[in-house]
């Protein structure tokens, strides 16, 4: 090989494989990214049956019911709208009533029940996720700390 | 009073820093000797007062001085000794003053390492160091002091976060720093190349031992950081592609990159500006990292600081030294000579593909970890980027580097024979693919992919062996002739196939556990049994306990196997009493390399719980790899031609066969 075509090929091999991930990435975010909301965007936002999202908000005080044990139920609200929300497994340790929370999961067709199969509520009694705070806020909902909405 | 000592000192170490900055690049300019010997004293002195402020915080800490606002915030006179002193970095201030400190020594390791290098270069290298430290003492002082006085002093701490309680602080953090910012050097170096507009092989022979350095405890910091949360959080994940696990991973990246790089620059002369490049980047990850982890962008465990006056003042930060050292690029790159060309297929060529994909792999990481904080900023809309997206591009785009690595070492340098590699690495594509298939059966079938999976990791772990078998002559010379070849061959030779079979390890690892672990919840009785892994667990009961700081419930599960017991364990959950909250401990027993991971939910009545039950199948392979990757930085470093000053041999003995030069 001549010097030009070394260079053509490691420049075009470069290139390509660039190109490569750059298709990837943009493919990558048009499947695999899940956006937030709160409950009282829901109704705003046609949000499509399986589609996944992340649905934050405060755990509803007296909504949380453990049904046979594994599978628990619970209102996420905003104060303004509430969404039930099911999830099987074990909650977070910081799970509580009146506090921050954020889902992840999707709907099922024909259901207004938001399935999630993740469920943070993490690092501190008096955190309030960010996502979750900074919503609420948008809304004039004053949060203060360990503040709970009744 | 000790404390004002304390401020004092670290108001002093600026003022040296300041010194530090400004004189040895004069010195360097006038070439005035005394100016430049200046650094060094300077460097040692920065040292030595940012030491003495950080004993002072700790023995603030140890002594629960809750005079100081920091202690008080963040630590417990009833808190173990050892969290005690680690608590001194488990917040925002003090681990900042960490960072600070970890700077200064590596300053100080050059001033006393460097004597070998030209005087100038020393004299350049220390004073873009000393900007670095100049930034953070005055990030430190100005808007997170840690030696704040509170008036009046109240009796007792607030405690440290409770997940923060555990052993992982004392080692993860400085482990994970020593390679953060042990990068600044790799940075220091490409910036005073581009100061005095020089660079050749004898800069790559330099930077490369604290590239490794820097590296191998960057690894150590990462893997030690992923299995803290692995046994701490309970929630038996071991890497979540979380903002700030990416922030650490981007700079290991792009540091394996430079790793490299740097190679083929010493050997050939190649690559140099691509090299300075890349030593830009790897620290502007570094401290990208820190922005993200200590500004409160991002909401995670390490966001202790909330304060906007903090994130802005890093941004600055991050600003002036990017974007500082990349104008400085764009200006002077044009005047370092470039390197030569070379064959695509060759060992340059392989190195070159390893960074190829390295840092593309680094720039998707990149994306996926900033894109929510710039779509959030331009319109609004709030959104995560979770494993699916990590996997979907990270994990594609690093699958033909991984089974290009043990090409690398094989290759020689200026023209390879790929068709004589793959020859030679066919043995290894059969053991891989025949492990690959008896573990698939092993395991009772399970997903394809993983069998292939399996297969990759092996051929990697072979592969690298058939390097080393080769150099050596085994199979083709008498036995005490390989053997006297092997124990010649140059360290590095091991270091490079330790880390390459560690990667191999680490494969495998991930592979199993992702295809093959097993998750079950379930409510459990008193005396109910449950299977996992082919191992039963009867859950016995609960019994209330408490800790110094702390009560906890704790479940005892009796595990056999076929009958015959085998082990217990002890899975609890715990209240701090200081802060009220509750953490999860969860109990885990190992059985070879795979692990029973036992976390306790909530109690239900008549004395059931809910309980989750993991079987992680090989999942000590992790960070089992990552002690091999580490032994491999290890034993790298450790070669005689790397060692920091030690004068270059002439030439290598003659039994070494051709081909295995490096």
């Amino acid at each position: 090989m001549t010097r030009k075509q070394k260079r053509l090929a490691i420049i075009g091999g470069c290139v390509g494989f660039l190109v490569l991930a750059a298709f990837l990435v943009m493919f990558a975010f048009s499947q695999a990214i899940a956006y937030f909301y709160v409950p009282s965007d829901l109704a705003k936002a046609d949000v499509p049956p399986g589609t996944r999202i992340r649905l934050g908000g405060v755990v509803e005080a007296g909504s949380v019911n453990r049904g046979d044990g594994k599978t628990v139920t619970f209102t996420v609200t905003d104060t303004l709208s509430g969404v039930p929300v099911t999830y099987t497994g074990i909650l977070p340790d910081l799970f509580r009533e009146g506090q921050g929370v954020v889902t992840e999961g999707t709907f099922v067709a024909g259901s207004s029940v938001f399935v999630a199969d993740s469920v943070l509520a993490k690092h501190d009694e008096t955190y309030m996720p960010k996502d979750v705070a900074d919503r609420l806020k948008a809304q004039g909902v004053e949060l203060s700390g360990k503040e709970t909405i009744k | 009073m000790i404390i004002e000592l304390g401020h004092y000192a670290l108001v002093l170490a600026l003022a040296t820093a300041v010194i530090q900055a400004a004189l040895p690049i004069l010195g360097a300019r006038l070439n005035d000797r005394g100016l430049m010997e200046l650094a060094s004293s300077a460097a040692v002195a920065c040292f030595l007062l940012v030491a003495f402020a950080f004993a002072v915080l700790t023995f603030a800490y140890v002594t629960s001085d809750f005079s100081v606002r920091n202690v008080w915030e963040n630590s417990h006179s009833l808190k173990p000794l050892i969290y005690k002193i680690s608590g001194v970095w488990g917040n925002h201030e003090g681990s900042m003053l960490l960072w600070l400190l970890i700077l200064t020594f590596f300053s100080a390791l050059v001033a006393a390492f460097g004597r070998n290098l030209p005087e100038t270069l020393t004299a350049n290298v220390l004073a873009v160091q000393a900007w670095i430290a100049m930034a953070f003492a005055l990030f430190i002082l100005l808007t997170s002091n840690p030696f704040a006085r509170l008036v009046p002093a109240p009796g007792e701490g607030k405690d440290l976060n409770p997940i923060l309680q555990d052993v992982g602080l004392a080692i993860h953090p400085p482990l994970l720093y020593l390679g953060y910012v042990g990068f600044s050097v790799c940075f220091s170096f490409a910036v005073a190349a581009l100061i005095e507009g020089r660079i050749d092989a004898a800069w790559a022979r330099w930077v490369r031992p604290w590239t490794l350095a820097a590296w191998t405890f960057l690894t150590a910091g990462i893997s030690m950081g992923s299995y803290w949360a692995y046994y701490e959080l309970g929630w038996g994940g071991w890497w979540f592609w979380d903002p700030v696990e990416n922030a650490s991973f981007m700079p290991w990246l792009a540091g394996t990159a430079l790793l490299h790089s740097a190679l083929v620059m010493e050997k050939r002369e190649a690559l140099k500006i691509w090299t300075v490049l890349l030593a830009i980047m790897t620290f502007s990850l570094s401290l990208l990292g820190t922005f993200l982890v200590r500004s409160g962008v991002l909401t995670s465990v390490h966001a202790f600081a909330t304060d906007p006056t903090r994130g802005i003042f890093i941004l600055a930060i991050l600003v002036f030294f990017i974007g500082g050292a990349f104008a400085l690029f764009a200006f002077r790159a044009s005047h370092l000579k470039a390197g030569g060309i070379f064959a695509p297929i060759s060992r340059e060529g392989a190195l070159v593909f390893n960074n190829l994909i390295l840092t593309t792999a680094t720039a998707t990481v990149l994306t996926g970890t900033l894109y929510p904080l710039v779509l959030e900023a331009l319109t609004g809309d709030k959104i995560s980027v979770g494993p699916p997206f990590f996997n979907m591009t990270f994990g594609l785009l690093m699958l033909p580097l991984l089974f290009a690595v043990p090409f690398g070492p094989l290759l020689a340098w200026k023209r390879g024979d790929l068709a004589g590699v793959s020859q030679r690495l066919f043995a290894a594509v059969a053991i891989g693919l025949l492990c690959g298939t008896a573990y698939y059966y092993f395991m009772n079938g399970g997903p394809v992919l993983a069998l292939f999976g399996i297969a990759l990791g092996v051929y990697l772990i072979v592969g690298s062996l058939t390097d080393l078998a080769l150099r050596s002559g085994l199979g083709k010379v008498a036995g005490n002739v390989a053997w006297r070849r092997f124990s010649g061959l140059p360290r590095s030779a091991f270091g490079t196939a330790l880390a390459h079979i560690g990667l191999g390890i680490t494969l495998v690892g991930v592979v199993a556990v992702t295809a093959f672990e097993t998750e079950t919840v379930v409510e459990m009785k008193p005396g109910m049994t449950v299977d996992a892994g082919g191992y039963s667990l009867r859950f016995d009961g609960m019994r209330n306990g408490s800790g110094p700081n702390y009560t906890e419930e704790s479940g005892h599960f009796t595990i056999s196997r076929g009958g015959v017991t085998l082990s217990e364990v002890w899975s609890s959950k715990r209240l701090y009493q200081a802060r009220r909250m509750p953490t999860t401990e969860a109990g885990i027993r190992t059985f070879g390399l795979s692990q029973l991971y036992v976390s306790l939910g909530d109690q239900i009545n008549e004395g059931g719980i809910v309980v989750r039950i993991w079987w992680k199948p090989m999942i000590l392979c992790i960070w089992g790899g990552t002690l091999f990757m580490m032994a491999g930085g290890f034993v790298s470093l450790s070669d005689r031609r790397l060692r920091v000053g030690a004068p270059a041999k002439a030439k290598r003995p003659k039994s070494v066969p051709v081909g295995a030069a490096e």
